[in-house]
């Protein structure tokens, strides 16, 4: 590689508020031309101080929170911190509760993805058509969520030993439908992107990695298994009772942008899979467990780290409790943030206008790299 | 240096592998694609016009969406009978204040003027500008006195004074209640029904018993003084 002239560098620093950053995030980008020489990103920018909040507030407090990390899917971050509590504490979660957690946290990875292949084109310039029907479908588990938590967003719905509240009557008749008629929306979705031209020109050979970088840098979820890697922790460490349903990990072979689209709507069909089985499965029970403490709730001493499979990737709770009613010590491992960690690493070399891209493709939500 | 996922790791059932792009070899006409995308959109537009599921946009005010009887938004304080000061359930116990998450619940107990607690608030605020409308007040409230309501219109020119809602203001009869969550209401008031009955049937089996051991302690009197 020749010399490069500082005098012909150009410094752009993009962000912090620019609609193809998905929130408040900067890249400095040092350009040659149109091309990348180096890209340091700065966060930090949403930063609200979660954990060191939660160490000073009861556990129960805290599960509200959670809600706002990735606040496009707060179900399943409510479950991994659900998961870490009842870990630390030794509560068991009755088999109902057990299926209303799966059949939410699917219905968020169907939301999370839709609307990822939207906020996607718009990186890429087809701003709005996808988006829209995209957002149009989502509004319709919107509702289904708002009337089983009362909130279409900020549902804080999990509780330590199961659910806040039991599903509505006729919630899981409704959800049925829903799932049934979401593969005509898949198929309209598909014929809007799979085969565009412009979308293939773009996304073909952008941003990929070889495997052992992507698990070298912690990398999980979509991005990693767009490269090949089979690893779900659905799969690898049952969580819940995923182990019952039958579904397939979809993979990419060479994981540049085009794959981790691909992936994602693969994984919105195998989504439908589980949802049919839980649905049909859905046993009559008790939704929380009838010991599940609300108020003084303390759990023994120890330590607990769970994780799910988030649609973003691993999301971890580790949370050290001293016996009292606040977390010692309480982290969140953030799928978002850690898949950041590679962006320049992809994008050194290509065009400005593919960083945007690729960006767009790792599927971050501020709210949960800042915290 | 670098790590490779073992073997043991590749879960049998992970094995598919269809997320590979279509194969070049498969030659279509340049362009087919974008058209196909062209007639989704086409497609979407066109019948915007006339199919009710596409017709998303409600034309809020004169419109509005309904909102399940479950939505949540900001706490209100439940009284019983016609006084709402007078019949708050609160019994400023202060469990909801240290509950709240971002701790917008300000409460001060009130007291007669010895000092002795007078089980109620003297003082009731919600912040509703800080209020992230969880619900775990109406949660952990042991004393069936903090519900969540679903009013959503209380945008004001005051964000300090407007937004800070009083005991006055959280009033609400349980009436109100009953017509908005009738299910929840409608336990609620069975529940409390039952611990009143019990309360009452203690009550009246303490009085029961009271009054056996005086009958059996005069007839022990009486028995006593025949015998001497
Ligand atoms: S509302 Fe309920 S929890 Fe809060 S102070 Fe009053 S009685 Fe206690
Ligand atoms: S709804 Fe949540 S934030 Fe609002 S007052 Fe109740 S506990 Fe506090």
């Amino acid at each position: 590689m020749p010399e490069l002239d500082e005098d012909q560098l150009l410094h752009v620093s993009l962000g912090p508020q620019h609609p193809s950053t998905h929130g408040v995030f900067r890249m400095n980008v040092l350009l040659d031309g149109e091309t990348v020489v180096s890209l340091k990103p700065v966060f930090g920018y949403l930063h609200r101080n979660h954990e060191k909040i939660a160490e000073g507030i009861t556990y129960l407090s805290s599960m509200p929170f959670t809600d706002r990390l990735d606040y496009i899917c707060p179900l399943t971050n409510n479950w991994a911190y659900a998961q870490a509590v009842e870990k630390l504490a030794g509560i068991e979660v009755p088999e109902r509760a057990e299926y209303i957690r799966v059949i939410t946290a699917e219905l968020t990875r169907l939301i999370n993805h839709s609307a990822f292949v939207g906020f996607f084109l718009g990186d890429m310039g087809a701003w709005g058509s996808a988006l829209m029907y995209a957002f149009r479908e989502r509004e319709k588990i919107l509702d289904l969520f708002e009337d089983l938590t009362g909130a279409r967003m900020m549902s804080n719905y999990m509780r330590f030993g199961g659910c806040r509240n039991d599903l509505p009557d006729g919630w899981a008749a409704k959800a049925s439908v829903l799932v049934n008629e979401f593969p005509r929306f898949l198929d309209e979705l598909e014929n809007l992107v799979t085969g565009n031209e412009i979308l293939i020109a773009r996304t073909q050979n952008i941003g990929a990695l070889p495997k052992e970088a992507l698990i070298n840098g912690g990398i999980t979820g979509p991005m990693l298994r767009a490269a090949g890697v089979a690893y779900d922790i659905r799969k690898v460490e049952p969580y819940g009772i995923y182990d019952r349903f039958k579904f397939r990990i979809p993979l990419g072979t060479t994981g540049d942008c085009y794959d981790r689209l691909m992936i994602r709507l693969l994984e919105l069909r195998e989504s439908l899979a589980i949802l049919r089985q839980a649905l049909d499965q859905l046993p009559e029970g008790a939704y929380i467990h009838p010991k599940a403490k609300i108020r003084n709730f303390k759990p023994p001493v120890g330590e607990a780290y769970a994780r799910i499979e988030s649609p973003k990737g691993e999301l971890g709770f580790y949370l050290i409790s001293d016996g009292s009613a606040k977390p010692f010590r309480y982290r969140i491992r953030p799928p978002s943030f850690i898949n950041l960690t590679l962006l320049e690493d992809m994008c050194l070399g290509l065009d400005l206008a593919d960083v945007v891209l690729i960006l767009g493709s790792i599927d971050i939500v501020l709210g949960e790299v800042d915290r | 240096m670098s790590l490779v996922l073992n073997k043991s790791m590749e879960h049998p059932a992970t094995s598919s592998r269809a997320a590979t792009p279509p194969p070049a070899a498969a030659w279509t006409l340049p362009g087919i694609g974008l058209l196909k995308g062209l007639a989704v959109t086409a497609t979407n537009m066109i019948q915007s016009y006339y199919r009710k599921d596409r017709m998303t946009t409600v034309q809020y005010p004169e419109e509005r969406a309904t909102i399940s009887p479950n939505f949540r938004n900001f706490p209100f304080l439940a009284y019983d009978g016609a006084d709402a000061m007078a019949g708050l359930r609160c019994t400023a116990c202060l469990i909801c204040e240290n509950e709240c998450p971002p701790k917008c619940i300000y409460i001060v107990l009130d007291r007669d003027e010895n000092g002795k607690s007078l089980k109620r608030p003297k003082v009731f605020d919600i912040d509703v500008s800080v209020c992230m409308n969880c619900g775990i007040c109406a949660e952990v409230c042991p004393f069936d006195s903090i519900y969540m309501d679903g009013e959503y219109e209380l945008s004001t020119t005051d964000r300090f004074e407007g937004l800070l809602f009083n005991k006055q203001r959280l009033a609400r009869s349980t009436d109100y209640h009953a017509q908005l969550r009738p299910l929840e209401a409608a336990e609620v008031a069975a529940r409390r029904k039952a611990d009143e009955d019990k309360k009452l049937a203690a009550q009246a089996a303490k009085e029961a018993k009271a009054k056996a051991d005086k009958a059996a302690k005069e007839q022990a009197a009486a028995q006593e003084s025949e015998l001497s």
